[in-house]
């Protein structure tokens, strides 16, 4: 008898797990009404992110994960923590092609989410996010395709020149440049104190590629930026005169020997490393470098001493909006079938308590209004000051015309750097790859 | 043997004599045991069978079909432009140079690395205090994994490193290089790495080799009155000679197919400047970082068609009398 009622109870136990299945897969189909089936199933959410493996960042978003298990108990949260390139380059391609994506992973929005939304690959979720894109402002534009919302940023900075505020003040500098005549004066009056006066991590590529691009952003119009965006035509002339700007500064010999082997980060010997341990005085560096920098550093509160931001210089009488920026942030999609509690989890990973302790960690800018009073580190300080002042912020623009011409570009860039290239062959790679 | 005999007998099984008695004669146990080697030969090949096609052959189908498309890995590949990426991979200055930079692997290779294990190997072979500790310190390269071999030497080449530090104390710092940096030093600073790794593993084989050298054929020579030198030049160095081009056709695929340390070793710039790139670096940048994955393939066929093409030559030039009968057929 025992044993039939215990049959029985397995019975019904697996046709009521059937029922509750067959009734997930039905709501499943109709988004907007996803609400009322909200955390009534379990559902395990992989994500993949990039924060790097012995950093604040990871820690912390475990403890994100954990914190939205504990508050919606139905949802558990698997992490996979992927370095950047593999990430990037070949899992996420890997796995979104082969059908069976992460459900919330990394991205990095322009040229590359574009491609992600023309093969179906994401979730829109423009009528879920409105309010936090509202709150976010300008820069959630990044990870939309279409006018349409696929993602939403955690990160977002724009770029400038850290720099040894005691170096400064040995070599007799009494601000900050804010022209490219300062910059050189600068650099000029660093040589003298025998300090390498701007480190550069060219073995990277991207590094090197970015001087290109601010000299881009200062020689182009605003216009003619978003419409290399959007077309992908590189034919005004002022991206030939970004490179020969670029060309005339390499000549005056600012950065360390044989930069051209040099990382751009994560070890001693790398351009971050230069600064971060008093070899160089400059580098051109997004607004992650605050946390980058720390890990290389070998005294961390020296460091936090001496370091110092400005904004990237201005060149005078050229058509770029001085007051433009390049910028780029970190965010994270959902992929197209994933459940709709990944919307949620998405949307609290960019709510105010959960960015101010993003800010915390110190290993990047928040994006969300009211988690800057988070950070504390006043380089970072100045970042936001100059983010929040900038007339226009350009994403990077490998990212920003995806992988294949921001390829071909950065290999062009660093070709003028090992003295091979031409501005003009930046120009037509750019052009050859767009065709590839 | 005959089919014609095997389908004519009715029902095998069912007529079968108890063991041990067997009636029918021979002709009925030699079919059986015909059968029974088939089975063998199925079950024992199917599995990896099974698997050589799953990994090795189908993939080279996909690679191959992939490669006549311009796809960039986004969605299933739908632009056919037939042989367009093999021309582009031709007209690219960096891969031809990435092509050049194999060739000077492969023969850098063969032309470094044989005569010195050779000499190390036949000095080896000799019995001398400190013998044992010797070959494995020659062994020790080979079995660290590559990730560390490159790890390790990137920081000895680094500017200011271990290598520049040593040669400026015992006064030949004029000869400090940019080991790394340097566009023209590069590429033999790596072939200098890779010699320094795998010359251990020529020792291994070329000592295996000489343990198969019998040594009546030594003592024989030495009492025609043959001198030690006479002794290797005549005698062993012939014997060894199977050893030597086994040698010389795995040094040569490894050097085609090179990749993991120069990625470790040099730097992404260094690479798309042409300096340092292999053809398998080649791929992996612009396959994957370029997202080119339909030229990628491309790249990964053109591969696999020049080891291909070198393993037959060599194998029909070089090593025909070695393999003899193992994948050639004898006479007839």
């Amino acid at each position: 008898m025992a044993m039939k009622r215990r049959a029985a109870a397995v019975l019904a136990l697996l046709v009521t797990t059937a029922l509750v299945a067959t009734g997930c897969n039905g709501g499943g189909d109709e988004e907007t009404d996803a609400g009322s089936e909200l955390y009534k199933n379990p559902v395990t959410l992989t994500w993949w992110h990039n924060a790097s493996q012995d950093g604040p960042g990871k820690t912390y978003w475990e403890k994100v994960a954990k914190d939205f298990s504990t508050a919606h108990p139905t949802v558990k949260i698997e992490i996979e923590a992927i370095e950047t390139n593999q990430l990037q380059r070949t899992r996420l391609p890997a796995a979104l092609l082969s059908n069976d994506p992460p459900d919330i992973f990394q991205a990095w929005g322009g040229g590359e989410m574009r491609e992600q939304v023309e093969a179906d690959y994401l979730k829109d979720i423009t009528g879920q996010v409105k309010t936090e894109v509202a709150d976010i402002g300008s820069a959630a534009e990044i990870w939309q395709v279409n006018g349409k919302q696929y993602g939403l940023p955690f990160r977002m900075g724009i770029e400038g020149v850290w720099y040894n505020k005691d170096m400064f003040a040995k070599a007799g500098i009494a601000a900050p440049p804010t022209t490219f005549e300062e910059l050189n004066a600068a650099v000029t009056k660093l040589k003298a104190i025998n300090v390498v006066p701007i480190a550069l991590g060219a073995g990277d590529k991207w590094p090197a590629a970015h001087w290109w691009y601010n000299f881009a952003l200062r020689a182009c119009s605003v216009d003619t930026l978003k419409k290399a965006t959007t077309d992908r035509t590189f034919d005004d002339p002022c991206f030939v005169k970004a490179g020969q700007d670029l060309k005339a500064f390499i000549d005056t010999k600012p950065f360390q020997n044989n930069f051209i082997a040099t990382p751009g980060q994560n070890d001693p010997t790398s351009a971050n490393g230069l600064l971060a341990n008093g070899k160089a005085a400059m580098e051109l560096m997004g607004d992650w470098n605050r946390g980058t920098l720390d890990t290389v550093a070998t005294d961390k509160a020296a460091l936090a001493k001496f370091l110092g931001w400005f904004p990237v210089p201005a060149i005078s009488g050229s058509a770029g909006d001085p007051k433009a920026a390049l910028g780029g942030g970190d965010g994270f999609a959902c992929a197209k079938n994933a459940p709709a509690e990944c919307v949620e989890f998405l949307k609290y990973i960019v709510s105010p308590e959960v960015q101010k302790g993003y800010a915390a960690t110190g290993t990047g800018l928040p994006v969300a209004k009211g988690a800057a009073d988070g950070v504390t580190d006043p380089a970072l300080k100045s970042i936001l000051e100059a983010t929040s002042s900038a007339t226009y912020v350009q994403l990077w623009l490998d990212t920003a015309y995806g992988s294949t011409v921001g390829t071909a570009m950065n290999d062009a860039i660093v070709a003028i750097f090992a003295g091979n290239g031409t501005p003009e062959k930046v120009v037509s790679a750019m052009k050859a790859a767009a065709s590839k | 043997m005959t089919s014609a005999s095997q389908t004519r007998t009715p029902a095998d099984g069912a007529q079968a004599p108890p063991a041990g008695l067997r009636p029918g004669g021979r002709a009925s146990s030699r079919r059986a045991e015909t059968r029974r080697k088939w089975y063998e030969i199925i079950g024992l090949t199917t599995p990896a069978l099974v698997v050589y096609v799953m990994f090795v052959l189908v993939p080279m189908g996909f690679a191959f079909y992939y490669s006549l498309y311009r796809w960039r890995g986004v969605g299933p590949p739908t632009e056919f432009v037939g042989l367009r990426n093999y021309v582009l991979a031709f007209q690219d200055p960096i891969f031809l140079d990435a092509l050049r930079n194999n060739a000077i692997i492969v023969f850098g290779s063969l032309l470094i690395q044989g005569p010195v294990a050779l000499g190390i190997a036949l000095l080896l072979n000799r019995g001398f205090r400190g013998r044992s500790a010797f070959r494995l310190l020659a062994f020790v390269p080979y079995v660290l994994a590559e990730v560390t071999v490159g790890i390790m030497w990137k920081l000895i080449l680094t500017e200011n490193g271990t290598l520049d530090a040593l040669l400026q104390s015992i006064g030949l710092g004029g000869l400090v290089q940019a080991w790394l940096a340097d566009l023209d030093v590069v590429i033999w600073t790596l072939l200098f790495v890779l010699t320094w790794k795998y010359v251990g593993f020529a020792i291994i084989l070329l000592l295996a080799g000489l343990s198969n050298v019998p040594q009546e054929l030594n003592e024989a020579a030495a009492i025609d009155g043959a001198s030690w030198w006479q002794i290797q030049r005549h005698v062993t160095l012939p014997l060894l000679g199977p050893t030597i081009r086994i040698w010389m056709f795995l040094s040569m695929i490894g050097s085609l197919q090179v990749f993991d340390m120069v990625w470790v070793t040099s730097v992404p710039a260094v690479r798309s400047l042409g300096a340092s790139a292999t053809m398998a670096t080649y791929m992996v940048d612009n396959g994957f970082f370029a997202r080119l994955w339909g030229y990628g393939n491309a790249v990964a066929v053109i591969l696999f068609g020049i080891s291909f093409v070198a393993a037959l030559l060599f194998q029909r030039f070089l090593l025909r009398r070695d393999i003899e009968g193992a994948i050639t057929r004898k006479g007839k």
